[in-house]
């Protein structure tokens, strides 16, 4: 499903991000890309959804090389994606029911279908009672959920999360790994790039580690 | 198609209600952008007026000789064959000084003036219709014309008109290059208020970038700002050209009353307000775009913290 071979990405001014990194993930699989900070794991999420390109090798996603993709079929391939940020990146000038209908609007969704899986969405993360609500009146673990329902409603078979517990004490981000869990139970995959060894040692994953931008064996 | 549909008329009521949050804001700019478009469209409707009525006054030019006060019935029967022979001429009317007084006598209200003089102080005089009514035309006839004997004085009755007509064309262009001008401005303002629109949300742009939104549906609702901002400007511009129209027209009436003359402004012909209307959104979309494209490439993608 994803495939990474021989990718390097070195960034104007000489900084080596990521050095000849090679590995695939398949269908349905639960990974994790650890290492240390600056390690190269947002540089890789970078690439997989086509912010970035490649200096050299190649980025597949169901059999479509990102590094060779045109401008124009970017968005397309972002639809294909979940998105989960640390900042969550919520819109705050509107209710929790209008941020996780975003991408429903965005793909061109008829308002009534929307309404139905916004509201599947909210229930799935536990924010259903919330959907008047604006985000600045929830709490950390409640926004981060919120970003989840976002990241899902449109039910993307690639989940792709960057640092998602970064901010969180340690009873959210146990919800938070749940929910993931509860993801690719049903078949979706799931990317996280994180540091969290507690997030680690509960969930099991496979691992891919990443030191100074190459893979550790 | 229903999709796409539902997708512009969802941009376009989300810009009606971006426009409905700061509404002293955008009365503003639209009243800016419309005082602005007022200042051509005026001095082209006042133009246009005054080019038809110039229009209607040149249309039939004539010759006016005057013969000299102390001319005798001869020297005046012999100008009068010299312009039956002349090829130039379609048609003349002799006017004598006695009917030329019992004339200003009638027509002045001056009749006790009149009356009062010693001697009638006006001219025989001719009233001569060129066949050719081109200015050179009338102006070698009149040439001709002043060099026969006892004629005093020749005068091109369209001269003024042509001179007005001169100015008119002037005028036009004048207001052609403040038009230029002021669509060029108002590119500039849609640009900057765009500018300042992409660099408001620019947080709210980076979130549907990431989650797959297309260029033109980021792109989309500044274009219908920027149409919808230079269109309100047009109509803006339209009602405060309809109101001085109406103005000076209210007060000619008084004026032409006294004059028995019927003279009113016509106001912009339909075509000309739906230009007004269609020509500014143009121009604001136009503006949108250049700043939407210009400063959506500076915006920079997350999973950067």
């Amino acid at each position: 499903m994803i495939s990474f071979s021989h990718v390097s990405k070195r960034y104007p001014g000489g900084h080596q991000a990521l050095k000849d990194v090679g590995f695939t993930i398949g269908a349905g699989e639960l990974v994790f890309i650890t290492g240390h900070s600056g390690a190269g794991k947002t540089t890789l999420l970078r690439l997989l959804a086509a912010i970035e390109r490649p200096t050299s090798g190649s980025v597949i996603v169901n059999g479509q090389n990102i590094s060779a993709l045109r401008p124009r079929a970017v968005p397309f391939l972002r639809r294909k994606f979940g998105l989960v940020f640390q900042d969550h990146k919520l819109l705050f000038d509107r209710n929790v029911f209008d941020n996780v209908a975003l991408p429903l609007q965005i793909a061109g969704y008829g308002a009534k279908d929307a309404a139905r899986r916004v509201r599947a969405a909210l229930d799935k993360v536990g924010l259903l009672a919330y959907e008047k609500a604006l985000p600045v009146t929830l709490s950390g673990g409640e926004q981060q959920r919120l970003c989840i329902a976002r990241a899902i409603v449109h039910r993307p078979a690639i989940m792709l999360a960057d640092e998602p517990t970064g901010n969180l004490d340690a009873e959210y981000a146990a919800e938070i790994g749940e929910l993931f869990r509860s993801f690719n139970q049903v078949g979706v995959t799931v990317v996280i790039a994180t540091h969290d060894q507690t997030l680690l040692a509960r969930l099991a994953p496979r691992v891919v580690t990443l030191k100074h931008g190459e893979l550790a064996a | 198609m229903t999709a796409w549909l539902a997708q512009h008329g969802r941009s376009f009521t989300a810009t009606l209600a971006k426009l409905a949050r700061t509404p002293l804001g955008a009365a503003l700019n639209f009243l800016v952008i419309g005082i602005a478009l007022s200042l051509p469209v005026g001095l082209y409707v006042v133009i246009d007026n005054l080019q038809a009525s110039s229009n209607q006054l040149a249309a039939e030019p004539q010759v006016s000789a005057f013969m000299a006060l102390d001319a005798s019935r001869a020297e005046v029967a012999q100008i009068e064959t010299r312009l039956k022979q002349n090829p130039r001429v379609r048609r003349f009317r002799f006017v004598p000084r006695d009917e030329a007084l019992q004339e200003l006598r009638r027509s002045s209200g001056l009749a006790d003036v009149v009356d009062s003089l010693p001697q009638n102080p006006l001219p025989d005089a001719f009233i001569v219709n060129a066949k050719d009514g081109a200015p050179q035309a009338l102006e070698a006839l009149r040439d001709e014309i002043i060099q026969w004997p006892r004629v005093a004085h020749v005068q091109l009755d369209a001269a003024w008109a042509r001179r007005l007509d001169a100015a008119l064309r002037l005028g036009r262009l004048v207001a052609a290059v403040l038009g230029a001008l002021l669509a060029l401005a108002l590119v500039a303002v849609t640009f900057n208020t765009i500018r300042l629109q992409v660099l408001t949300q620019r947080e709210e742009i980076e979130v549907i970038k990431l989650i797959g939104a297309t260029d033109a549906f980021i792109r989309r609702p500044f274009l219908y700002f920027g149409a919808l901002q230079g269109g309100a400007g047009g109509v803006v511009a339209w009602l405060i050209v309809s109101g001085g129209v109406w103005l000076i027209n209210h007060n000619l009436g008084e004026l032409s009353h006294v004059y028995a003359s019927l003279f009113q402004l016509k106001h912009l012909t339909l075509g000309a307000s739906l230009g007004l209307l269609i020509f500014p959104a143009a121009l604001g979309w136009f503006g949108a775009w250049l700043s939407v494209g210009r400063h959506l490439a500076l915006i920079e993608l997350g999973f950067d913290k």
